[in-house]
């Protein structure tokens, strides 16, 4: 196969086919690059959507089995079973945090202050004597609330940005990529204190924004590029022969096929982003109490590392898991989406 | 070279004014109140509040409030803490050491993961590759302040190999220096093994195999040298990860550099010396990896003829 629908990565680039040039443009009419099933053989005057184009040719199951392939390979993957197994199971302890506990976090006994865990409590009681069990569960919510808003929002902007600048180039690209350039000159961590620190209350939406703020150039510079090597593809160039408009190239065309460096890097951003937030909370410049998370517990537990070692243990483990879970599905998402480690 | 040079530090200009436009925005520009942002918690009396608007210029126009603090800058005036101590003498006082558990990091990251990644790349697929492989992926997702913990933990507090605090000796250094470095010290040996396999690969390294040159040659002389260039470009953007950490493990550990410094600030809330000493911060990752990108080209003579 010369190109791959999934990563864009068109190998045979060799020939740009200029509008107009019939010749060529027999050739390769085909939207999806895929000439050796008998698309191309289509009269080039014809306009389809690419629907119906993928009906007659039967692109679909070559689509198909390309995305099934990957997936083929992915369920094989036993790392990845396990780490998408994990993942739910946190994802429901963030969403239904009552499935696990029936206890309520914030119920305390201040006679059970520092307990070490027992059949009762099974991760012990903290200082205020709360559960810690329950504390732990509860503690998800705002990993993985935060893990998403904030790539989300930053695929939001990098996609859409990135898609402009690198289709259309010209000063809007320049602008772009030099406003890249500054922010990439602030660590994210770095520049998250300075950001925070002119707040008196944060709460979670303080936080994202200010990850958001120092994390979304590299979602954008990403895009740009695989745009950029995607667009001039021949089926791109096809498709503008046919009279589509930019946002339907965009849109149908290029997005598709370059969005897959985007998705493995997103996926292992979660972890970095979960990381963050907690790196930001143990320094008390994240969230506050009376919020609930992991990176608060192992603030809170800091100084008790002599007494009382199992309030930093299991924050510390929920917190760790996580975000390895994030960057093995990511490593096996680009195992299984890149077909030149194949 | 000369020339490469001249378009690189050409090029940071915009970054640097761009950088300190941002900080200044992020501290002085935003919804916040920037008094509340430079004094913390504690409510101050009106006359307190007048006098620091006057003091910060604040109700000049914002282009006047940007000159002024970049005038401030240039000369070395990032603003005074609580006690009246400038934090410009305060960063004096306390770079050195935050310089010396840095280099103790760096080192443990030049010796420990280039060993590591070389050995796991020359032996692709061996027993001690996987380890490699499982143990750095398992670092990268622990982060810093769990493992300085878990070191205090098990290798001070358990095994008492370690001091838990404080800087008595050079030897104190070790624990968080390594701590500090774990993070990178993971990507250095990830980058040398993928970088190492790479290359392995190329003619010329078979070629000067068939010349007999022993496989120490090979490995050390013509593979490594191009393997390392992906690394040192690594480790200036890595600086930003050690400087940040620095805060982390300093906190911790309780060593009095620069990174405790704005530990204690934050927890404080002195905003005047969180703000001046994550500004020298970013100056120095900016700075840091203008130095790389030469060096990188004195290292890849393609880079400079792009």
């Amino acid at each position: 196969m010369s190109s791959s629908p999934i990563t864009g990565r068109n190998q045979d680039r060799d020939s740009n086919v200029e509008p107009g040039d019939d010749a060529r443009l027999d050739e390769h009419v085909d939207p999806l690059g895929l000439d050796e099933h008998g698309a191309g053989n289509d009269s080039p005057g014809e306009v389809k959507t690419a629907a119906a184009v993928t009906a007659q040719t039967g692109v679909t199951t070559v689509q198909a089995s390309l995305l099934s392939d990957a997936w083929r390979q992915l369920r094989r993957n036993k790392v990845f079973l396990v780490a998408s197994l994990i993942l739910l199971v946190l994802v429901v302890m963030a969403v239904f945090p009552q499935a696990f506990t029936r206890v309520d976090p914030r119920a305390c006994n201040l006679s059970l202050s520092k307990r070490p865990p027992s059949a009762s409590a099974w991760f012990g009681n903290d200082l205020q004597g709360c559960d810690y069990y329950s504390n732990v569960i509860y503690g998800a919510r705002v990993s993985m609330l935060i893990g998403v808003v904030v790539v989300g929002a930053s695929l939001v902007l990098g996609v859409v940005l990135g898609a402009i600048a690198g289709f259309y180039g010209g000063w809007f690209d320049t602008l772009v990529a030099r406003i890249t350039d500054i922010a990439y000159g602030i660590p994210t961590i770095l520049g998250s204190i300075l950001i925070l620190n002119a707040f008196k209350e944060r709460s979670l939406w303080t936080v994202a924004l200010a990850l958001v703020a120092l994390g979304w150039m590299t979602i954008l510079r990403l895009l740009r590029s695989s745009v950029i090597s995607v667009k001039d593809s021949d089926y791109v160039q096809a498709a503008r022969a046919l009279g589509a408009n930019d946002r339907r190239m965009i849109m149908t065309h290029i997005l598709p096929n370059a969005l897959a460096p985007v998705f493995v890097y997103s996926t292992i951003a979660v972890g970095g982003i979960i990381a963050a937030e907690a790196t930001l909370s143990f320094l008390g410049i994240g969230l506050q109490l009376p919020a609930i998370s992991w990176g608060l517990q192992i603030s809170q537990g800091q100084s008790l590392l002599r007494t009382a070692p199992h309030l930093l243990l299991f924050p510390s483990l929920f917190l760790s898991v996580t975000v390895l879970c994030f960057i093995l599905l990511g490593d096996a998402l680009r195992d299984a989406l890149d077909p030149k480690l194949r | 070279m000369g020339r490469y040079i001249a378009r690189r530090l050409l090029l940071a200009i915009p970054v640097l004014i761009g950088a300190s436009l941002l900080i200044f925005s992020m501290v002085y520009a935003l919804p916040g109140d920037p008094i509340r942002a430079l004094a913390g918690d504690r409510p101050l009396p009106p006359a307190v509040q007048a006098e620091l608007r006057e003091r910060y210029h604040l109700d000049d126009p914002l282009v006047v409030q940007y000159g002024k603090y970049v005038t401030g800058l240039v000369h070395g005036d990032l603003g005074t803490d609580f006690r009246g101590v400038a934090v410009s003498d305060t960063i004096k006082q306390r770079l050195p050491i935050t310089v010396k558990l840095a280099l103790v990091a760096l080192a443990f990251e030049a010796v420990f993961g280039l060993l590591a990644g070389i050995l796991a790349g020359i032996r692709k697929g061996s027993v001690f590759d996987n380890l490699v492989l499982v143990t750095t992926i398992a670092v990268v997702s622990v982060p810093v302040f769990v493992l300085a913990f878990l070191g205090q933990y098990t290798l001070g507090l358990k095994l008492k190999l370690f001091p838990i605090s404080g800087i008595e000796t050079t030897y104190s250094y070790l624990l968080p220096g390594f701590v500090l470095a774990s993070l990178s010290l993971a990507y250095v040996a990830r980058l040398t093994r993928t970088s190492l396999v790479e290359n392995l690969r190329n003619d010329y390294v078979r070629t000067a195999k068939a010349k007999g040159l022993s496989p120490r040659l090979v490995v050390g002389k013509h593979t490594m040298r191009n393997s390392l260039i992906p690394v040192v470009t690594f480790l200036g953007a890595d600086l930003g990860a050690l400087l940040s950490g620095a805060i982390v493990t300093e906190g911790i550990f309780n060593i009095p550099g620069l990174g405790r410094t704005t530990f204690q600030a934050v927890r404080s809330q002195e905003g005047a010396v969180i703000v001046g000493i994550v500004t020298l911060f970013v100056f120095f990752y900016i700075f840091f990896n203008l130095v790389v990108d030469v060096l990188y080209a004195a290292l890849d003579p393609r880079i400079r003829y792009e």
